[in-house]
């Protein structure tokens, strides 16, 4: 070829070299240099990795102090993310040491291959054993993160089960609803009780910190360049419950029955006591839910996890009659000192039925507090048809009979009571005969309350006739607003005290319980369970020292515990008796009642101390 | 007598250039083995390289003596004998490190090797013979059918080991000796066009734009090429265009995906996608200056995969910044400008012939290389000549500048 030919050539071959290079550096200049700062940005997201660190949820303390709920070092094992299959390799190798079961393992294989790029959490609670024999064999497992994290603990244990609750793990559901919150997998969330009605307050806000990691997730070193954020620790929760009174609860409450004791302070309506028997430990539900553990407390006959307090509902039977009484001051239609037209000669006929009083030779002639002292059913048979169906209802209604107290528990159910005469006819295809408030004035027919419910209308007599909402968190808002209240005179509602006050006295049903220290007022009843059972057993009660207001209001229900007056006013006394010695600085003692007295061989001298 | 001995590492502009980019790679290498949790594999791989390159240096001033003739008698048996040796390779061959599926190594006695390599040079020898015999420049296609077919054979042994990295090369000697042989343009890119028009088969639309343009040069060129000619190309780009969807769906979904990352590669950042990423990370967050020798965090971090072999690069990117990828891309184009101007000047056809078949083999290597780290072209495991880790590859580069040297010095 020609020198001119090959010099072309020559000189095309460099073009070619020229522009193919030139575009090689354009590109490496724009990224380089143009770019640069957004690469450097993902270099250094590229080796960080932010790991969270949870915060502590508050601590739930009672009215002195005493921790129900607070928080001890757990360890979680988590994966730092990178590529699935090394992820899913180390997930293997960690099987034995966390004893991962095969359908775990699928789940958590599943999220390494599409999940975020996030540490994947393996365990929230590993035994202490395995990450020591973990942090033993750190080199082979180069993607683990091993970290602490608090993990919830329940000192009170079965006394403060159901109003503490319990919490669990964040499930998928959850996480996405809570987003917003910043929720991740691992978080601890109230499942029941306390935990879960202030779950917003007591979940903190995690912190996040850095690490420096290589591709293999290994962590070469904390990271200082990207300042990290500090967890906050959720809000502790003070409550108005007594603990020690909780404890005692427990340890009077007959064994082996099932029910609930209510206790709440009559000048604010805090929650004192609120007891469900039989109970559980929370403590099993604090880390890794043992399945078996878990299977066992559903599955138990008696439902330790039904909060009795709160979502029992029982039929009221005779401390129902002092909401008839009540209903019937409010309404003006009876005053304290009138008697009723029939005397009671153990029983009233009313339309084509006869009713019956539970003393077959009667009680003659009443007024309000004898009525209430004896639970004559005649007096309030006629009560209840002077009051009549429709205001009967009306007033009950306003009263909350058929509603939640709205207590700060999101479990809390609402009694079952006919909101008005449509509920005959939807319920049982009748319209109501005007015999059905003679039925309803006794406590009895379509009307069942839980043992809380029970406690805030008794309240309501305890005070001036105005119920707060009852509440557990001392420094809860507006209880009132959801309460209620009656315009009775406040002479009218001492009269009714003075019947309940009757039942404690020589001659009284529960003259049996009642106190030394303290004056107790009550009303015992024995509510048809249905069935050949015993029936259940209610007292609702109030007590405070001799010659002043009550202070307390005490419910104890004890499912099928036979009569109101054996059982249940004993418990009310004593735990009002408790509550009350700690109150007034007298010493506590296990003798309390005058029963008990007896039993014991002590004196009974003030017994018949004027003052009484 | 030393001084003699010696003289082209100094005196030839091509040797001294070669010579600065391998002791740069043999840094480079030693910096590539600098990580954060120090593996034993990689450590000490510079100590090696620098004993591959004294090795490498003493092949060429062997080579760069031997006379013109001595390669022409050569090129024939050379070529036979590398294409065998590719044939056995396939058959014993192994593979190694992260390229353990590609069986591109044979051992020998305990050293192991890449046929390809040497069979770069039988191929550009015999090439630069075979078109050297001609007295006039291919001007028709049936001219380029015998250079077509003496490539396509080794292209096709290394397309089944299966190194795509490796038969780009060869395409790479193919197009640069028919080049610089003085074929038109045109007849080219004709050539050409079915491995284009595989490529652009991807969208219907860009496929249909490209065969009528195609199908118009051919029209216009008409009168230079012979009409069954001008039928082979058309139905060659309708075969390909044909086949690329059956082809593509043919292919795994690993294979795919490692082509779709190269159009986006956040369409699988944990697997596929993961080295360009990474790569573009480590060499735009260089910026202008770099990190500093050493101190590259991608690199250091692990997350810079083949980080001393084809990704070396990316270290250079991330520690020298955009200074020290430009001045290696300088490097290779004064290289490659005193190749062409070496070419030119050479007294024989077969010289200069050589000279630009490998002028291909290492503007592919380069071109692909470089522009692979910063997602330029697709992903294929290519080394960069000089830099990379591979005592073969280096010895075989040296050898072939020697080759360049001695034929362009012949005069005789």
């Amino acid at each position: 070829m020609n020198p001119r030919r090959l010099r072309s050539l020559a000189v095309r071959a460099r073009i070619v070299v020229v522009v193919l290079l030139g575009v090689l550096v354009a590109v490496l200049f724009r990224a380089q240099v143009l770019l640069s700062s957004e690469w450097l940005l993902q270099s250094r997201s590229n080796r960080l990795r932010p790991l969270t660190v949870p915060a502590p949820r508050g601590i739930i303390r009672d009215r002195a102090g005493r921790v129900l709920a607070d928080n001890v070092p757990g360890y979680s094992v988590s994966v730092v993310p990178g590529r699935p299959d090394s992820m899913i390799s180390t997930l293997r190798r960690l099987r034995e040491h966390l004893g991962i079961d095969d359908r775990r393992f699928e789940e958590l294989s599943a999220r390494a291959r599409s999940g975020p790029p996030r540490p994947l959490l393996v365990s929230v609670d590993a035994p202490f054993d395995a990450v020591a024999a973990l942090e033993e064999r750190r080199s082979i497992f180069p993607r683990l993160l091993i970290e602490s994290r608090p993990k919830r603990r329940y000192p009170a244990g079965e006394v403060g089960a159901h109003v503490t609750g319990y919490v669990g793990q964040i499930n998928e559901t959850e996480l996405e609803a809570r987003e917003d919150e910043g929720a991740e997998p691992g978080w601890t969330v109230g499942r029941s009780g306390v935990e879960a009605q202030y779950e917003s307050v007591l979940q903190g806000k995690s912190g996040t910190r850095y690490v420096e990691v290589n591709a293999e997730g290994r962590i070469v070193g904390s990271f200082a360049g990207v300042p990290s954020v500090t967890e906050q620790p959720g809000t502790d929760i003070d409550l108005n419950l007594d603990l020690e009174l909780m404890e005692w609860i427990h340890r009077v409450f007959p064994d082996s029955l099932n029910g609930s004791v209510v206790a709440l302070d009559v000048e604010t309506g805090g929650v004192l006591a609120l007891y469900s028997a039989p109970s559980f430990d929370p403590n099993v539900f604090a880390g890794v839910v043992d399945r078996a553990a878990w299977g066992r407390l559903v599955e138990d006959p008696d439902s330790p996890l039904f909060h009795r307090a709160v979502m029992g509902k029982y039929p009221p039977g005779s401390p129902w009659k002092l909401a008839t009484a009540a209903i019937a001051l409010e309404l003006g239609v009876v005053t304290p000192a009138r008697r009723m037209p029939v005397s009671c000669r153990g029983s009233y006929v009313f339309g084509s039925r006869t009713y019956h009083c539970w003393k077959e030779e009667g009680h003659g002639s009443l007024a309000l507090a004898g009525a209430i002292q004896h639970s004559c059913n005649v007096y309030f048979y006629q009560l209840g048809a002077q009051i009549g169906l429709r205001r009967l209802l009306e007033v009950g209604n306003r009263m909350g009979f058929g509603a939640r107290c709205g207590i700060d528990l999101p479990e809390e159910a609402g009694g079952n009571f006919p909101e008005g005469a449509g509920y005959w006819k939807r319920r049982f295809g009748y319209d109501p005969r005007e015999g059905e408030a003679v039925v309803l004035a006794i406590g009895q027919g379509p009307n069942d309350q839980t043992p809380l419910k029970m406690a805030q209308f008794l309240l309501a007599v305890a005070r001036d006739g105005s119920a707060p909402a009852p509440s557990l968190r001392r420094s809860a808002a507006g209880a009132n607003e959801e309460g209620w209240s009656l315009d009775i005179p406040k002479e009218h509602l001492e009269h009714i005290r003075e019947g309940m006050r009757r039942v404690t006295r020589q001659g009284g049903t529960a003259y049996r319980s009642s106190l030394e220290h303290f004056d107790l007022l009550g009303k015992t009843g024995t509510a048809q369970s249905g069935g050949d059972r015993p029936n259940h057993a209610w007292f609702t009660g109030m007590a405070g020292p001799y010659g002043a207001p009550p202070e307390i209001v005490v419910v104890a229900l004890v499912e099928f515990g036979g009569s109101g007056s054996g059982v249940a006013a004993p418990l009310v006394a004593k735990t009002a008796d408790f509550y009350l010695r700690g109150r007034h600085g007298i010493p506590r003692d296990t003798i309390q009642t005058l029963g008990e007295y007896e039993l014991a061989g002590r004196s009974t001298a003030w017994d018949r101390r004027p003052d009484r | 007598m030393i001084g003699t001995l010696f003289a082209p590492l100094w005196r030839q502009p091509v040797v001294a250039t070669a010579l600065a980019l391998s002791v740069f790679g043999v840094g480079m290498i030693y910096s590539a083995g600098v990580l954060e949790v120090p593996s034993p594999v990689t450590q000490d791989l510079w100590f090696r390289q620098a004993l591959f390159l004294g090795a490498s240096v003493a092949g060429l001033l062997v080579v760069c003596r031997i006379p013109l003739r001595w390669y022409q008698w050569a090129a024939l048996p050379s070529y036979v004998a590398g294409v065998g040796v590719l044939a056995v390779t396939l058959v014993a061959g192994t593979g190694t490190g992260t390229a353990e599926g590609i069986s591109s190594f044979l051992s020998v006695g305990g050293f192991r090797f890449q046929p390809a390599e040497a069979a770069k040079i039988a191929t550009a020898l015999a090439l630069a013979a075979l078109l050297a015999q001609r007295e006039d420049p291919p001007t028709y296609l049936r001219d380029l059918l015998a250079p077509a077919a003496l490539v396509a054979l080794p292209l096709a042994l290394v397309l089944l080991q299966p190194d795509l990295g490796t038969a780009l090369a060869f395409v790479g000697i193919f197009f640069a000796v028919i080049f610089w042989a003085g074929a038109p343009w045109p007849l080219i890119l004709f050539a050409a066009s079915p491995a284009l028009g595989l490529v652009l088969a991807f969208s219907r639309t860009v496929w249909a734009i490209y065969f009528v343009l195609l199908a118009t040069g051919l029209f216009l060129y008409r009168f230079r090429l012979y009409l069954v000619e001008s039928v082979a190309v058309i139905l060659g780009n309708v075969a390909v265009g044909a086949v690329a969807q059956p082809l593509w769906n043919s292919l795994a979904q690993y294979q795919r995906n490692r082509l779709l990352v190269f159009l986006d590669p956040e369409l699988d950042p944990r697997n596929a996608g993961w080295q360009l990423i990474q790569s573009k990370v480590a060499v735009g967050s260089g910026g202008l200056f770099g990190k500093g020798f050493t101190l590259g965090t991608q690199k250091r971090l692990a997350f810079l995969p083949e980080q001393h072999t084809d990704f070396i690069f990316s270290v250079v990117g991330e520690e020298f910044g955009f200074v020290g990828t430009s001045a290696v891309l300088i490097l290779f184009g004064y290289l490659f400008f005193r190749m062409i101007g070496m070419a030119e000047a050479a007294r024989h056809s077969f010289a200069g012939l050589f000279i630009f078949g490998i002028l291909g083999v290492w503007f592919t290597h380069v071109f692909i290389n470089a522009g692979m780290t910063v997602g330029v072209v697709p992903i294929t495991g290519i080394p960069l000549p000089f830099i990379s880790y591979g005592g073969s590859f280096l010895l075989m580069s040296w050898i072939a500048a020697g080759a360049v040297v001695a034929l362009a010095g012949d005069n005789s």
